[in-house]
């Protein structure tokens, strides 16, 4: 019924007949691995440049200013000039860095950020991996993220990086707790890990309607603990500029330091993606009870479209966290996560069970 | 911290951080209180306000009359030298001697715009304009005199 005009399933599925009909099987799969890795990195640049751009945008207008606006109409082609200004930049070889660690550290974090990306479902048969633990496999994904910023920090042998690296690890070690829980509550409402199939449940509705009170509470806990998770302000204590000139990313210049750049902004974007998926329904369309017209011209709308809307609604949330709260201290960092949203969690945890077990939600 | 105060306390806190987000929503969605102007292309109609402090001038009324009297004090008060009178005297109606300038010279090159010589001036003479584009080509281009060609000090400045 719904959803079934747009099954992007059928497409990738042709492909691969006409992949494997002229180069057989091996070959096939080998030429697929790269062609889907090169349309991920591409869109994975594309977007996180887009995503600078907009934040830039966003946060000059709550200010009350106009932003980049010069480079092409509106400055949309600015953050590509900026990309091209660091490829161009000298990459400074730190003399007493650990030069390994440093050169790995940017690369585990891009690689972390990239594999969650990977399994976000864009659209119905839209999506690099779909394993049947996705939730648990984004989880991981992200986490291996705080393992390059220690890196990136302990080896740059700079103490404001090594300030920032420690904060960030305290930080991102609280809130992943915090993260996870949000999203086990939705795990008892849904019963699956697998996100296809998550999606695929809130055909009649989306689970933030669904689980109504809990649902609701865990997207809020969820906002604010991935916020903290992706160390954006107000949370961003790890890169505090006033403070530490840039936290662990300090003695990191040119492509490196586009690198730590880009993966704090797809972190942000697989965070909105997962909050998305779990709570608003992916790219499920809008449907209201029995109004059957309005909820065809819904269906009508592309789910692509329907994914990016909500994506980037949620993410003009957390901008908008970033441009009106100011930075916390790190006791109240700490006293947040560990005094308020982790006894409302386990809270939340408990009557999501109880709801799911009555039968209470829709 | 009793449990009452602190269930109380997280409302509290949801409501003012709402709040807050309430003004930055606000002022996001509303274009017209953007206070940042585009500036070569509005340059027809830039107004620069009063207070500007674009340049040191002399204002001379209609019938080409300063109020400059050729003290110097603000010569004397100007921190970086950037004001020179070069004074003369002149005969008056009635036969008397008295002073009167020759040459206002203002090197805008090494002025910082404190603003000393217009207020300490006893006459009203100085006075800031609006004009900010400086750049030239020619440094000595820079070096300006404030007085206007053939002009005299007004009647009712002594």
């Amino acid at each position: 019924m719904t959803g079934l005009v747009y099954d992007f399933s059928v497409i990738t599925q042709s492909i691969d007949h006409y992949l494997v009909s002229h180069w057989g099987p091996s070959l096939a799969a080998t030429i697929e691995f790269v062609l889907v890795g090169i349309l991920y990195l591409l869109i994975y640049a594309l977007v996180g440049l887009m995503l600078v751009y907009a934040e830039r945008r966003i946060c000059a207008f709550i200010q009350c200013r106009l932003g980049p606006n010069r480079v092409g109409p509106q400055g949309i082609f600015q953050t590509i000039a900026d990309f091209i200004k660091l490829l161009l930049k000298e990459n400074i070889r730190i003399e007493r860095a650990d030069k390994l660690l440093f050169f790995v550290a940017p690369f585990i974090i891009i690689v972390g950020s990239f594999l969650a990306f990977g399994t976000i479902p864009f659209a119905k048969g839209l999506h690099a991996l779909d394993p049947d633990i996705g939730l648990f496999f984004i989880m991981a994904a992200t986490s291996i993220g705080v393992i390059g910023i220690l890196l990136a920090g302990w080896s740059s042998n700079s103490k404001y990086s090594l300030i920032g690296a420690m904060r960030s690890g305290a930080q991102i070690v609280s809130y992943e707790l915090s993260v996870g829980l949000a999203i086990v509550t939705m795990v008892i409402l849904t019963g699956t890990l697998q996100l296809s199939e998550i999606i695929e449940m809130q055909r009649d509705g989306w689970f933030i309607f669904k689980g109504h009170i809990p649902a609701i509470l865990s997207f809020v806990i969820l906002l604010i603990a991935g916020t903290a998770e992706t160390n954006r302000g107000p949370f961003d204590l790890a890169e505090a500029e006033s403070e530490l000139t840039a936290g662990f990313h300090t003695e990191y210049s040119g492509i490196k330091f586009a690198f730590f750049f880009l993966a704090e902004y797809m972190n942000m974007f697989v965070l909105a993606s997962v909050a998305t998926t779990l709570f608003l329904g992916g790219w499920m369309p809008l449907h209201l009870g029995n109004f059957e017209t309005f909820n065809h011209v819904m269906d009508f709308i592309p789910p692509l479209v329907w994914f990016l809307v909500k994506v980037f609604t949620v993410i003009y949330i957390i901008m908008l966290f970033k441009w009106t709260y100011p930075r916390l201290r790190i006791d109240q960092l700490l006293s947040l996560e560990w005094k308020y949203l982790l006894p409302i969690n386990l809270f939340n945890l408990i009557l999501m069970s109880v709801i799911v077990l009555l039968g209470l939600h829709f | 911290m009793t449990f009452k105060e602190y269930i109380g306390g997280i409302f509290q806190g949801i409501r003012s951080l709402l709040k807050g987000m309430r003004v930055t929503n606000h002022y996001f969605f509303s274009p017209g209180e953007i206070v940042t102007q585009k500036y070569p292309e509005n340059r027809a109609q830039l107004q620069m306000f009063e207070r500007f402090k674009g340049e040191v001038i002399m204002p001379h009324n209609e019938k080409n009359e300063h109020r400059c009297t050729g003290c110097g004090i603000c010569e004397i008060s100007c921190p970086n030298g950037s004001i020179e009178v070069i004074t003369k005297t002149i005969i008056t109606e009635d036969g008397k001697k008295k002073k009167a300038i020759d040459k206002h010279i203002y090197h805008l090159s090494m002025c910082t715009f404190c603003g000393l010589c217009v207020k300490n001036c006893p006459s009203n003479a100085l006075a800031f304009g609006q004009e900010f584009e400086h750049a030239v080509y020619d440094r000595s281009k820079l070096t300006k005199v404030l007085n206007k060609e053939g002009s005299t000090l007004m009647k009712e400045v002594e």
